[in-house]
């Protein structure tokens, strides 16, 4: 069968394959990911601790809206209209994941704040005497009292976040290799790794160092089974998802995918941390640089991949 | 207001020779910018010389009735004319995020110049004056027809209750409203 | 009328108000428009209307808003609706707003040779759109993709702009750019030395397209007579001769064809659909939907093959022998038209016997269709009689055998009784509107054309090949060809075995080209004249033939680009340097056409509302039953055996001859039309290199089996004689072609850098066809004895 089209369609960023979306999105929705994950991996431990406590995990918090600002001004870069941007907050569409996902984004920015104004005193104490001599210390005080009910916001909001980022993608029915609404919890789980991996970096405390290493592990390998669920799901799925799952089995983006997602991202990062685990040596930042790598090539993997799915092969 | 339109282009395969004459049409008539095309002619040939089948379908934005990437507009700019069905982009609203491009599943809607997405409107300003749009008012083989579904006398009913027929990718859900006729 | 006039911009006059209040995509709006009082200038005072949103405070019209945003399915949770209002959203959503000033211009296409009448538009003075003209028995108020694209032409950057001279400058030549005194006043000068050194019949002149007509006046008003267009012998030449010697007459264009009517419908390597000859293409479409039975014979499954009930696969090359199986089942099986044969034919019996033999068991082996189909498909034909359309095609310059191949579908058509008959041929009608009086040309001393004439004997046209034969070549060398004037016609591309015309051209003393774009023959002239295009200018009458007289006039709606000036223009001020005014005795075009009109109780002014005005019927279109008709032959009658034809020592019948096969490895190269391009004309077009940007090469899955090549890899092509084709062509590897043969689009592959969107894109057909066959009876050249291999190293 010969089927094509013949007028030669070549719609910028449409033909031949779809292109709309490149670098600033797949870092836009890692450097997301990796907001959900500090921040669900702080806000616990202020709930495990039922205080402000110096941990690494508490400690990284600070970076929340940073990362969050550096992923959100990625996704602006993308915005073809720029100049619109304020039109995501002059509305809410029920339907659209991106609606919902520009609000929750609108949430977790001040929740992180507060959450970070509401440690600082013990993590950052020279970012609290900074806000201290601000004037800010009634937000800090304000913050303190309602510490465990912001920690479980944060929580919700992360967990949101993460699944958000997913959501985002798999809500494309129109795109086979997207449309798995596995892929909201593996973005979630993908981005716990990633925050559980700065966390085992960022820790100068041993203990706090292997327990995030051990949950990251863990992590990793439930991301690895969440992957393998989605592919199977895929290819024993109807006629367009089995294509889409093509793509990793011997189509396209097979290389890609085996070599550089699942070994260089997933199982080395794995491997290293359960030697590390086991005590064998090697410099400290090796795994969880690996472990944010692979984060990272995940999600420029699945946006690619997602794009060169689609229901009609023309 | 006027009875709700639910309208519908029907394209019969039959007769239509892929000649182009639609897309050159529409990019004249809403001056679509170089280098962009709102509608497109696919070939589709099956079977084994010298046993042949072969289609041409004169493609475009479905006006879907379940509209995905309506659903996908983060700010409502995309939207769907409530009395007429059609699916229109507000240019004032968009932002450019391209969702409604990664929502369509027939690849319909792109990014203009300026920064907002665009797609084929059924030509409503001529439609809104009893005209035709424009790929099917120059169509030489007369194979598109253009009308309201809601409307049981229309043209375009009484081919879809006469002649069998078909959509595209009715699997994703989309309930288009561009009909081939097979 | 004036509503009428804007109805195609989405204007409907309402009935109730003013009668000036229009409603406009759902506004009311009132149209007001300046009085236009003739003569109408360019670009300027054409009937118009002003847009403008209808006063408020009038509310006896009912008003209603645009475009209300409903609440849609869960969107209905979200926010109250938005109304969409006129504004400047709506200004990036819709091509028109109120306020906006819309004109147009009755024109009729110039993109091909089918003159399609239409509308040329105007919005706020910028040129918008071009569409059909609904009186326009050609279009039916549809263009085809190429009219719908006219303006691709008129926006073309690399359009040619002033007039150039070629000079000498540091030992190359080069284009200098002129004022149009100077390349005039050169033309002018140069013509006189040629007059006096040669003869004025030393200038030949080559022209395609309505533009030509007053150099065509000036060419016999300087002495000359022999202007030839590639139409005839590189295109439809043997038809025409292949029916002229049957019918007595030809088919025309557009096409005496009563394809609307017809009931079975049979091509022959015709392939309509590709070719977009408008009026044809509708007709086919609504016979099909009528559930007319095609038969398609062609050894591509071309668009109409896949619309056709029947299709034959056949061989290429063996036309003739299918033609005359088909005969032979028809008179063995009685199936002709008796009454019809008997009253108006000659040669029954003759014909009979010569095709005794060509059964259809003796076509298969040579045709490859088997016996059955033949027998099947000669009875449909006969069954449907005489509403049996056996096409004559158009571009049928194939093998050198064509005038009697077309002898063979002419006498298929008569013994079907379908020639005069509903659903065959129809008699056509042409408007007879007087010419502007002139003096009578002068005489002649002698005309390439009589060489012509003497060699080819059915040569009803000059045979544009063989005046460049005789340019290189001269029969006589007191009778020289010495100077060219080329309108419109790219030679390089239309004549065949480009280097010769190349050759040719160097023999010259003086070369004028006309032309719109650089075309590559406008690289071999001493002079350049760029003309502007045909929605710039005015034009002749279109009187060409249809079932009713009807004229159409070709009118400016926009001033000329540049400074390109219409030819009427060139001609007449060149006419005045060389002391030829009385040929042109009026002031302009306006004039021209006014008084022309005036001849037949119209006017330029009312031509420029109507556009295009229907006569009254000369009368009917098909015989009447019993109607003793005399035809235009030596006998008068249809000449199924043709007694002139065996005295001039040709084949009073058509008889099948074996043509070359490739040689192993080689494929026949097949060439044919796409929808989006007129010959090379377009293939620079802004909107067409945009839809269709090069051609490819048709290539059999068998075939790039055997040679490896995968779809959409570019291969180059070398042919028998050791051709390599000069660009690289890319590679389709499709079902839908037999695995003898390739085919290819033509008009793609320019070689000339000035065209900098068609250079370099696709190959070029005509270069690979360096064999050449002949047709003795007109001077066609057949370009399908050609075979290609591929190419696939350092490409």
């Amino acid at each position: 069968m010969e089927e094509f089209i013949t007028t030669h369609r070549m719609n910028p960023d449409i033909d031949p394959v779809l292109t709309i979306w490149r670098w600033q999105v797949s870092v836009y929705l890692f450097l997301g990911g990796l907001t959900a994950g500090l921040l669900i991996l702080g806000a616990l431990s202020v709930l495990q601790r039922r205080k402000a406590a110096p941990t690494a995990a508490q400690r990284l918090l600070v970076w929340t809206p940073v990362v969050l600002g550096v992923g959100l001004f990625s996704l602006f870069l993308d915005l073809e209209h720029k100049i619109h941007v304020y039109r995501f907050y002059t509305t809410f569409r029920v339907t659209s994941p991106m609606s919902w996902g520009s609000w929750i984004l609108l949430l977790v920015m001040p929740v992180s704040v507060l959450l970070i104004a509401g440690t600082m005193r013990e993590t950052w104490p020279g970012l609290y005497a900074w806000a201290e001599r601000k004037g800010l210390r009634g937000l800090a005080t304000f913050s303190e009292k309602r510490l465990m009910g912001l920690a479980r916001l944060s929580v919700a909001l992360g967990v949101a976040l993460g699944i958000y980022t997913g959501i985002l993608l798999s809500a494309y029915g129109a795109r086979p290799f997207w449309n798995t609404a596995i892929l909201g919890p593996i973005f979630l789980v993908s981005g716990l790794s990633s925050g559980a991996a700065l966390v085992q970096w960022m820790s100068r405390d041993e203990r706090e160092h292997r327990l995030y290493t051990r949950i990251d592990v863990g992590l990793i390998a439930f991301e690895l089974f969440l992957i393998g669920l989605m592919l199977i799901g895929m290819a024993s799925g109807p006629e367009r998802q089995q294509a889409a799952a093509h793509l990793v089995f011997g189509g396209e983006l097979t290389t890609y995918f085996w070599v550089f997602v699942v070994m260089i991202g997933l199982l080395l990062p794995v491997l290293l941390e359960v030697f590390h685990l086991k005590g064998r040596p090697q410099p400290r930042f090796i795994a969880p640089a690996f472990v944010l790598l692979g984060g990272l090539i995940f999600r420029f993997f699945i946006v690619e991949a997602g794009q060169l799915t689609t229901w009609i092969g023309y | 207001m006027a009875a709700k339109k639910r309208y519908a282009m029907v394209i019969d395969t039959k007769l239509c020779i892929g000649c182009g004459d639609c897309v050159v049409a529409c990019k004249m008539e809403n001056e679509v910018p170089e280098g962009f095309c709102r509608d497109w002619i696919v070939e589709s040939v099956t079977g084994v010389f010298p046993n042949l089948h072969m289609e041409y379908r004169s493609e475009r934005c479905n006006h879907c009735s379940n509209p995905p990437c309506v659903h996908a507009c983060p700010t409502g700019a995309s939207f769907v004319d409530d009395e007429s069905n059609i699916t229109l982009v507000d240019p004032d609203m968009c932002t450019g995020c391209k969702a409604c491009i990664a929502a369509c599943p027939y690849d319909a809607r792109y990014v203009r110049p300026e920064g907002y997405v665009s797609k084929c409107t059924f030509c409503i300003h001529r439609v809104r004056e009893g005209l035709d749009p424009a790929c099917v008012a120059s169509c030489p083989t007369h194979c598109m027809h253009f009308g309201d579904l809601n409307d049981p006398e229309s043209n375009v009913s009484k081919l879809l209750e006469s002649r069998p027929f078909k959509v595209l990718a009715p699997e994703a859900g989309t309930e288009p409203n561009v009909y081939y006729l097979i | 009328m004036w509503g009428n006039s804007c109805q195609g911009l989405g204007v409907e006059a309402l009935q109730s108000g003013s009668g000036n209040a229009f409603k406009w995509a759902g506004r009311d709006l009132i149209i007001s428009r300046p009085e236009c009082a003739p003569p109408f200038g360019i670009g300027e005072a054409f009937p118009e209307c002003t847009i403008q949103p209808y006063l408020e405070t009038d509310m006896s019209v009912n008003r209603r808003e645009f475009i209300k945003i409903g609440a849609l399915g869960l969107g209905s949770m979200s926010l109250a609706p938005k109304v969409f209002e006129w504004g400047p959203s709506a200004a990036k959503t819709f091509p028109v707003q109120p306020g906006d000033v819309v004109t147009r211009a009755p024109t009729y296409c110039e993109i091909c040779f089918w003159k399609c009448a239409g509308w040329a538009y105007t919005k706020n003075g910028r040129p918008w759109k071009i569409i059909g003209h609904d009186e326009d028995l050609h279009s039916h108020g549809r263009l085809c993709t190429r009219g719908s694209s006219g303006l691709g032409l008129y926006n073309d950057p690399d359009r040619l702009q002033r007039p150039l001279i070629r000079v000498e400058k540091d030992g190359r030549q080069t284009f200098k750019e002129v004022s149009w005194d100077e390349a005039l006043g050169f033309i002018a000068e140069r013509l006189q030395a040629l007059k006096e050194t040669h003869g004025p019949e030393s200038l030949a002149m080559f022209s395609h397209g309505n533009g030509a007509v007053h150099w065509k006046t000036l060419v016999k008003a300087f002495g000359a007579n022999c202007i030839a267009a590639p139409s005839f012998a590189q295109c439809r030449g043997p038809r025409a001769a292949g029916f002229y010697l049957t019918y007595g007459e030809t088919v025309g264009s557009p096409e005496r064809t009563d394809i609307e009517n017809s009931r079975c419908l049979v091509l022959i390597g015709s392939h309509i659909g590709e070719n977009l000859h408008n009026g044809q293409v509708q007709e086919m479409s609504k016979a099909l939907d009528r559930g007319t039975e095609v038969i398609v014979v062609d050894p591509r499954f071309s668009v109409a093959a896949s619309k056709a009930r029947h299709w034959l696969p056949i061989k290429p090359a063996t036309d003739v022998a299918l033609l005359l199986a088909w005969i032979n089942v028809i008179l063995e099986e009685d199936l002709y038209d008796r009454d019809y044969v008997a009253r108006y034919t000659v040669g029954l019996d003759k014909l009979k016997e010569a095709v005794r033999e060509n059964t259809p068991e003796w076509a298969y082996p040579i045709t490859s269709i088997q016996p059955e189909v033949i027998r099947e498909t000669a009875r449909l034909m006969a069954l449907h009689a005489p509403a049996t359309l056996v096409h004559p095609g158009r571009h049928v310059t194939w093998y050198g055998d064509d005038t009697q191949r077309s002898r063979a579908i002419a006498i298929l058509n008569a013994l079907l009784g379908s020639w005069g008959r509903k659903g065959g041929f129809y008699l056509p009608q042409s408007a007879h509107v007087p010419a502007y009086p002139h003096p009578p040309f002068p005489k002649p001393a002698w005309s390439p054309c009589d060489f012509t004439r003497a060699l080819y004997p059915w040569a009803l046209s000059p045979v544009a090949s063989h005046v460049r034969d005789m340019t290189l070549d001269p029969p006589d060398p007191e009778k020289q060809i010495k100077a060219w004037l080329v309108y419109g016609s790219n030679l390089i591309y239309s004549l065949p075995q480009p280097e010769k015309t190349i050759a040719a051209v160097q023999k010259l003393d003086l070369m004028i080209a006309v032309d719109i774009l650089p075309s590559e023959i406008t690289g071999w002239a001493d002079v350049v004249l760029p003309e502007c295009t045909y929605l710039e200018r005015y034009d002749d009458i279109r009187t060409s033939p249809g079932r009713v007289p009807q004229i159409a006039v070709r009118t400016p709606a926009f001033e000329p680009a540049y400074d390109t000036k219409p030819s009427a223009w060139m001609v007449k001020k060149l006419a005045g340097m060389m002391g030829l005014d009385d040929y042109f005795p009026w002031a302009d075009m306006e004039e021209y056409l006014d008084h022309r009109l005036q001849q037949v109780g119209s006017s330029l002014e009312e031509m420029h509302e109507l556009g295009v005005k229907t006569l009254p019927s000369l009368g009917p279109n098909y015989f009447q039953p019993g109607e003793e008709v005399t035809f235009n032959t030596p006998s008068g009658k249809i000449e199924l055996y043709s007694q002139q034809m065996a005295d001039a020592g040709f084949d009073p019948i058509p008889r099948y001859t074996p043509h070359a096969e490739p040689p192993d490895g080689f494929y026949r190269l097949l060439q044919g039309r796409s929808p989006f391009h007129t010959f090379s004309r377009t293939t620079n077009s802004p909107i067409f290199t945009e839809l269709m940007p090069e051609n490819e090469l048709w290539i059999n899955p068998q075939v790039a089996a055997d040679w490896g090549l995968k779809a959409g890899q570019y291969v180059k092509m070398q042919n028998q004689d050791g051709k390599t084709s000069q660009f690289p062509i890319r590679t389709r590897i499709t079902e839908r072609i037999r695995p003898d043969c390739v085919y290819m689009v033509h008009g793609f592959g320019h070689s000339d850098p000035r065209l900098k969107r068609g250079f370099g894109r696709g190959a070029d057909d005509n270069e690979m066809c360096t064999t050449v066959k002949i047709d003795p009876l007109m001077g066609g050249t057949g370009r399908r004895s050609n075979f290609v291999t591929f190419i696939t190293e350092g490409v």
